[in-house]
This record gives structure tokens, sequence and C-alpha cells, in this order.
């Protein structure tokens, strides 16, 4: 057969198509238990991390002991409009979910797990729906709970961060944070994963005495002697959008549409 | 004598026929990805697969290439390769991917590769064709490493990750240069890199036209 021809250049183009297809999505559908397993321990991590744990110097089969041990940590399902923990089969039932297979990201784009974020006045992230239930890791020592991590999110100036907060026992301290997707330019927004950036903010208030959110990333640094100093952190120098989105999350997520009724409930029961 | 053929193959793209030292290719990889050690190796692996298989699966179907559409078919079964490349990468080395995973993309756009399947697997036997991309993506992989490894070690005092030269921020005595991090500094390593190459073959300048 001549391939020189038309009926051999499509016979060619066909056949070679085919193959090529065949070749990569085997590969995919092949490697994809492999690299859901890897996600789902980078989210781990991230969690750890934000929480102030030293995860550099743990393998990956200790992240997922902790993890599975519900005395270290527990991942419970908040119903953000009231704060409740969802942590029974009726009440999963009641909200529509299925406990085990639960995708907080997947749900923000169900109309029926999501709502609109109503931007009234109120502090908004750059998104137009979340999702009505929500997972928070509790760390937890002995039988005290040391840390609360909250998975955040919000636009920046090119992507949609995803992350973590952690407070810390007391519910207004942070203990720290991490962003573990993003697509902000690298050295200028893309500094939110700068270590030394995200140690600025251990031990932040995030809450002012009357238990309103009052927390800011500002532009340039913190003058240390303003007596606003602990509501506030440096921000990033060439990222005036990416640190305003990080500020506006924040504030979104730790406030009463987000995370708030929870929190509360958690201090008064302190 | 095919040894000698094959020897040559691999071992002239390190030195004589150096892709990014003699020929100039490949260039904007070299300049993104060799900030770290690290990120080089896993891309100088990467393009070692993507280049060896490449040429020997073009080189195969050779003859049945219509040479109207010869680009197209490379480019696909170049852009295939690169793909189930970044699928493994993915799977065992997920926190290197993270941050590669453009420019592991970028291995389809990669000239070498082109290049090589183009000028030598469209005319050579599969085996002597596969040899030759090794011998190439090496070439470009040398280059690579050495320029990853001073870019880590003056950029950051590190290698692989482990302190090398101590901080003097976290308390030693060295103080980073931070050009090093920067994609320009490539430019800089890659010229020196040259100069040396071309003091010792001297056969390698070009003719002042």
């Amino acid at each position: 057969m001549n391939p020189n021809t038309i009926k051999g250049t499509l016979l060619v183009s066909v056949v070679l198509c085919v193959v090529c297809s065949l070749l990569v999505s085997s590969a995919a559908v092949l490697l994809r238990p492999l690299q859901e397993a890897n996600k789902k321990l980078d989210l781990q991590r991230n969690v750890l991390l934000a929480a102030g744990v030293d995860v550099d110097s743990m393998s990956s089969e200790e992240i997922v002991e902790m993890f599975n041990d519900e005395t270290k940590v527990k991942r419970v399902l908040i119903d953000l409009s009231t704060g409740e923990a969802i942590d029974s089969e009726a009440k999963a039932e009641a909200a529509g979910i299925d406990l085990a297979s639960y995708d907080s990201k997947k749900a923000a784009k169900n109309p029926k797990l999501s709502q609109r974020v109503h931007a009234k006045g109120g502090p908004t992230f750059g998104i137009s729906r979340r999702e009505k239930y929500a997972y928070v890791y509790q760390i937890l020592k002995g039988n005290k709970i040391e840390q609360f991590v909250l998975p955040i999110y919000g636009k920046g100036l090119w992507s949609t961060l995803y992350g973590f907060l952690a407070l810390q026992g007391d519910v207004r301290t942070v203990g720290g944070i991490t962003f573990y997707e993003h697509k902000e330019t690298p050295g200028l927004g893309g500094e939110v994963d700068n270590p030394r950036w995200k140690a600025k903010w251990a031990e932040k208030q995030v809450f002012d005495d009357q238990g309103k959110v009052d927390f800011r990333v500002v532009k340039g640094t913190v003058d240390p002697n303003s007596a606003q100093a602990a509501h506030q952190v440096d921000g990033l120098s060439g990222a005036t959008i990416t640190s305003r989105g990080v500020s506006n999350m924040v504030q979104y997520w730790v406030g009463p549409d987000g995370f708030g009724k929870f929190l509360e409930k958690q201090r008064a029961q302190q | 004598m095919a040894d000698t053929k094959q020897k040559e193959a691999l071992l002239n793209p390190l030195f004589n026929n150096n892709p990014i030292a003699l020929q100039v290719l490949g260039i904007c990889s070299a300049l993104a990805v060799t900030t770290k050690l690290e990120t080089s190796v896993i891309m100088a692996i990467s393009v070692i697969v993507v280049l060896g298989f490449s040429s020997a699966a073009v080189s195969a179907i050779r003859h049945y290439i219509p040479s109207s559409i010869r680009i197209i078919v490379q480019m696909t079964i170049i852009s295939s390769l690169v793909i189930v490349v970044d699928q493994f990468l993915q799977a065992f080395a997920p926190t290197a991917s993270k941050t590669m995973s453009v420019f592991v993309g970028l291995i389809i756009t990669n000239c070498i590769v082109m290049g090589r399947a183009e000028a030598f697997a469209m005319k050579n036997p599969p085996l002597i064709s596969a040899i030759d991309g090794v011998g190439t993506a090496l070439g470009y992989s040398l280059i690579l490493i050495i320029v990853g490894f001073f870019r880590e070690l003056l950029g950051s005092g590190k290698l692989f990750g482990f302190s090398i030269l101590p901080l003097l921020n976290e308390g030693g005595w060295y103080v980073p240069n931070g050009l090093m991090l920067l994609p320009p500094s490539a430019f800089f390593l890659i010229g020196l890199i040259i100069w040396a190459l071309r003091t010792w073959k001297p056969e390698q300048v070009e003719a002042n036209g």
C-alpha cells in the first residue's frame, strides 16, 4: 500500500489515532487509583501542615495512620447554616447526602447541595456559589481539641486558591494557614506558599472581643505598635489582588456565612 | 562496525554534538526546570524516556508515514508519550509532578524531540534511532543537571533539598545568590558551559561570517 495517496493517508492517521488514544487512556485509567491516593495524601498532609504538625519528618504511612485514628484526627461534616455536625446516617439522609462519598468541591457545583453566596454588605470571596456542608478537621491530643482545621477557598488573581486555615483550641487564635492548590504568579502571588510568610499567621487573632470577625491582610507590613497588629498580616509585595483575595476568603470562612456558627458553638462549649 | 556506529549515536551528543550547547535547542525548558537539582533530574529522565520511545516509534513506522502529514504523525506520537509520562509522574512522584506538570507537558514542543524524529528517525532503523534518541536526551540531561546543580547550590545552598552551604538567615554563613533562582541565571550558566566546551573543542566554533 502506498501511504502517499489520500486513502493511505487517511488510513495511517486513523490507525495512529486509535493506537495513541488507547495508549493514553489506558495509562490514565490504570494509574488513576494511585493518583487519587496521592491527591488524598496531599490533602491530608496540608491539613497537618496548617495545624503546625511537622509533616516533613513524617512518612506517608504515618500520615494515613494519623487520619485513620479518631483520637488524633477527626473529620466532621458541618452544616454551615446551623453549625451542627452531621454525624449520623439519619441526619445525612435528611440533608440528602451520602456520608461516605460526600465531596465538598463537587457539592459546590451541585445546585441541590450548594447555595448562593449573598454579597449584601458582607464579605465575599469571589465565588458565587458555595457548598452547604463542609468538612472540618479536628486535631486532638488526649481528649482535648488542639486545632480546628477549616477548608477555605476563594479567588486570587488568576485562580481559585484552595487551602486550610487552622484555629487553635480557643477558637480565636490562628494556628497556621496553607494552600494546596492555586495558579497564582510564581514569585508574586505564588508566594502564598512561602513558609516565611505563612509563619507570620501563627498566633494572630481573627475575632475581636465581641466575637466579630476582625482580620485583614494589609498592604505592606503590619505596624507592630498598632493596637490592630494582632489582627493583621503583612500583604505580599507585588501581589495586591492575591493578598486581598486571601484576606476576603479568611474573613468569609470564619465569618457568620462560613464556619462562624460552628465556631461560635465550639467557643460556647468552653 | 555497527557497534561503533551505535556507540557514536549514544555518546556523540554528550560533548561533540550537544543539543543545548551546539545545536542550541530546548533552551526554554532548560531555563524553567533547573532551579532545583531534583526537578532537573526528573525532567532529564522524562526526556530520555520520551525521546527514546518516540524515535523508535517514528522510525518503526517510517515507511508508512505519508510525507504530507509526517510532522503531525510525529507530534501525535510524541504528545501521547508525554501524556503517559506525565500520568506516571502524577502517580509515582506527586510532589515533583505538582511543580513540574506544566513543563513536562512542554516536552511536546521541545524542539529536540521533534528534531531527532525528523532528522534521524525518519531515515534510520528503529534500534539505532532509539539509541540516537537516548543519546541526544543524555546530552540534554547532562547540561540540565550541571545547570541545576549550580543553581540549587548557589541559589539556595542545597542539593536535592539537603543543606550543603548553611544559609545566613538560618544561622550559617552563606548569603544565597537570588539571581540563581531566576530564569536568566540559566542563560549565564549555559553561556559559560558553551564557552568552556568550545575552548576545549575549538572545531565547534562557528565560522565568523
